[in-house]
């Protein structure tokens, strides 16, 4: 469904990805670990379109429709229309806007992009309570201004119900289970289970190995450096766990 | 005595784009006009007059205004920057060349300025008028005529042009002119009171609702000329009226005077809602050229139970100076005020409200929302004077200000004068940010640019767009959504 290759990215003339090689299927969840400052957020930033970035070198392909398109090519409201998400590892505050209406106005974005047809507000009341549902997520969430002074572990949970809502077929989670208690983390991680198919496919990027006990990886991969330095199955996880990223830097 | 000079008017229409950006009101029309010269003296306060064929008592009001602005000096505390005006170099006349006898009706007026006027999404034709809405056409100086006279005859709605109703009504004019705001009110309020040109008066008499809304569309065109006009609206008893105004410029790189005055009154039970979007031309990127805005609107709640809303949509002038306040005389009386303000480049908006308790049980309301850009300064200043007799008044006040980019600045000045230990006041501010990482955030969810942005300021702004008509809110919505795409990411 993606294929990176070879790809460079700089910020303001600094190289912070420095040949990552990525090939995600339909159906397939991929774990990114890697110490801080690794370029973990600056790889999800890119696919989802961020204008800060610079992509140098390498290419993103993406398949939508039984196509191949570059996915540079497209503005990030375009990526997001055909399928991409990314949950943000710092959710932005957005004030004034409600959260369902903002919720509702990306929600009938995408589908005027798909031909679908759009919800009405009563129609999508009923549709966004199923997804709060499936999150336990309290209602009064849904009229707040979106994010604004939300805890840290809500702010996540919210990324999540975005997630729901929009249906994408590829996901980048950055970071979604820090900031999580016990219980919400595993809330969260039965959510993504439930909206996890053969048709889409999810990117946890994360510092926890717990999180991969409950939604659990067909392949792991460790960033060192802007450049994918080891790839594994689940065991892989288990392995940084207890021996740290010190053993692949030596590598 | 200089007599007035008759001359063809030519000029360049300066393209919009290479200097104003979105500006799409800044052509101008070239349209064969009678100017005064320039500068002010009595000769002139005279010769608009005469020139007006008005009553004596006009011009002895003219000429007092006259003698008592020249003892003013211009105000300088609002939190604005400007050099000090030249008098003399402003041109108080200037009026498009009638025919003949001048237009009997809309359908004789200039083609050039109809089509001025269709150009800004104003039909005057008789064939393509707006339902449901009169409009009174003021281009430059002077009133072109006003639609849908007859319904409004009908129902016994006056709806004409000031000059008109110098002529037809002069008792009311009498009765009314500078009630509300004297001419000894202020600077710019003295200089209106003496040379202010045309404008709109309605008088809604006892028990009507008007059947349409009124608007009046303000087109300054001439260079070198300030624009003074006067409105003077007076509700009866349990009457209702909503009133619309809009305003547009040419884009020029000298800036250009506008100082109106506003009057309302409002007897037991009557209603006044009173709306404006102005979109004078607010200066090119460098702060050269626009509109000096510096207004005076006042509202006086005279009877019982009566109501004036003001709701304001400021979204251009290189400088606005802007107080629409409420006088709450009769007892239960409730004065309103919704404000947008939005500046960006290097716009200085100093604007807000006063609202003067004087009645038992008055009631006021203020919803301010700032919104500044790039370099532009955006200050709220506000009044809230409860007077000894007013027991029971009430206030509730909302300032909010958003600041879009780092290099802008927002500002609250809210005052508070209570004599009387019944009153109840509560005043909230936010001030929030908008940056480019949340258009990302909202693009990372499938929202265009303008999608983005328009979520954001209905968000922000939905308090005071619910109080516009629904066409006129549309407009709005539409008209900072382009002003802000520029500043925005
Ligand atoms: N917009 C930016 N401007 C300047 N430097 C940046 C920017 N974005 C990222 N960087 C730098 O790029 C490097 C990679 O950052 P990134 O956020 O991708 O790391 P990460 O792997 O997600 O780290 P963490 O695990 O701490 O979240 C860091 O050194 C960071 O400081
Ligand atoms: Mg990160």
């Amino acid at each position: 469904m993606l294929e990176i290759k070879d790809l460079h990215v700089s910020v303001e003339e600094t190289p912070i990805l420095k040949g990552v090689n990525l090939k995600v299927n339909a159906g397939e969840v991929h774990a990114i670990m890697g110490p801080n400052g690794s370029g973990k957020s600056t790889l999800a930033k890119v696919i989802a379109g961020h204008p800060a970035y610079e992509v140098t070198q390498g290419s993103i392909t993406y398949e939508v429709n039984f196509k191949e398109i570059d996915l540079m090519e497209l503005e990030p409201h375009e990526r997001a229309r055909k399928g991409v998400f990314m949950a943000f590892q710092y959710p932005v505050e957005v004030p004034g806007v409600t959260n369902t209406s903002f919720l509702q106005a990306a929600f009938n974005a995408i589908c005027r992009d798909q031909g679908a047809e759009e919800m009405d507000a009563i129609d999508f009341d009923v549709y966004l309570h199923e997804k709060i549902k499936l999150l336990s997520m309290d209602e009064k969430y849904l009229n707040r201004p979106l994010n604004v002074d939300f805890s840290g572990g809500e702010k996540k949970r919210n990324e999540i119900l975005q997630m729901a809502v929009l249906t994408p077929r590829i996901s980048f989670l950055d970071e979604t289970d820090s900031g999580l208690d016990i219980d919400a983390l595993r809330i969260v991680a039965a959510g993504v289970n439930k909206l996890k198919s053969k048709d889409n496919a999810i990117v946890l990027i994360t510092h926890y190995q717990r999180l991969l006990n409950y939604i659990v990886p067909d392949f792991v991969h460790i960033m060192i450096d802007g450049k994918i330095a080891e790839t594994g199955h689940k065991e892989l996880a288990l392995t940084v766990e207890d021996r740290g990223y010190d053993w692949l830097n030596k590598k | 005595m200089e007599h007035p000079s008759k001359k063809t008017q030519t000029e360049v229409t300066i393209s919009e784009n290479q200097l104003a950006g979105d500006y799409k009101f800044g052509f101008t029309t070239d349209v064969e006009t009678e100017d005064f010269p320039k500068g002010i003296n009595e000769g002139i306060i005279r010769l608009i007059s005469e020139k007006r064929n008005e009553p004596e008592f006009m011009l002895e009001f003219r000429l007092k205004a006259f003698r008592h602005w020249e003892t003013l000096e211009e105000p300088h505390w609002a939190h604005l920057y400007y050099p000090k005006i030249d008098y003399q170099a402003i041109r108080y006349y200037s009026a498009v060349k009638k025919k003949e006898d001048g237009p009997k009706s809309l359908d004789e007026v200039d083609p050039e300025v109809v089509k001025t006027f269709e150009r800004l999404g104003i039909p005057v034709q008789e064939q393509k008028r707006l339902s449901g809405v009169a409009v009174d056409a003021v281009f430059d100086s002077i009133s072109m005529g006003t639609t849908h006279q007859d319904v409004l005859a009908k129902a016994g709605v006056i709806f004409c042009s000031f000059s008109e109703a110098i002529q037809k009504h002069p008792e009311l004019i009498q009765k009314y002119l500078g009630s509300v705001v004297p001419y000894t009110d202020n600077f710019f309020a003295a200089l209106n009171a003496a040379v202010f040109s045309d404008g709109s008066f309605c008088y809604i008499p006892k028990g009507v609702r008007s059947p349409l809304e009124l608007s009046t569309y303000f087109r300054i065109n001439a260079m070198d000329t300030g624009q003074f006009e006067r409105t003077l609206i007076v509700a009866e008893e349990a009457s209702y009226v909503s009133y619309l105004e809009g305003c547009t410029a040419p884009s020029r790189d000298e800036n250009q005077l506008h100082a109106a005055v506003v009057e309302l009154i409002t007897m037991k039970h009557a209603e006044i809602k009173y709306s404006t979007v102005q979109n004078w031309y607010s200066g090119d990127k460098d702060g050269k050229g626009g509109i000096f805005n510096f207004v005076t609107k006042r509202g006086k709640c005279v009877g019982a139970h009566s109501k004036i809303s003001w709701t304001q949509v400021e979204a251009g002038a290189a400088i606005t100076w802007k107080y629409p306040s409420v006088i709450l005389q009769g007892d239960y009386s409730i004065g309103e005020f919704y404000s947008v303000a939005l500046t960006n480049n290097k716009m200085q908006a100093d604007t807000g409200t006063k609202m003067i308790h004087v009645g038992k049980n008055t009631r006021s309301k203020i919803i301010s929302k700032g919104i500044s850009c790039d370099q532009s300064v955006n200050s709220y200043r506000g009044l809230v004077k409860i007077l000894s007799g007013a027991e029971n008044a009430r206030n509730y006040s909302n300032c909010d200000s958003m600041l879009v980019g780092d290099q802008c600045s927002a500002n609250t000045f809210p005052y508070l004068e209570i004599n009387n230990n019944t009153a109840t006041v509560e005043h909230e501010a936010t001030t929030s940010k908008i940056n480019a990482e949340q258009i990302f955030y909202l693009k990372s969810r499938g929202l265009d640019d303008e999608e983005a942005i328009s979520l954001l300021i209905n968000g922000y702004c939905k308090d005071v767009f619910r109080e516009l008509p629904l066409e006129f809110s549309v407009e709005a919505i539409k008209l900072l959504e382009m002003k802000l795409e520029g500043s925005v990411g």
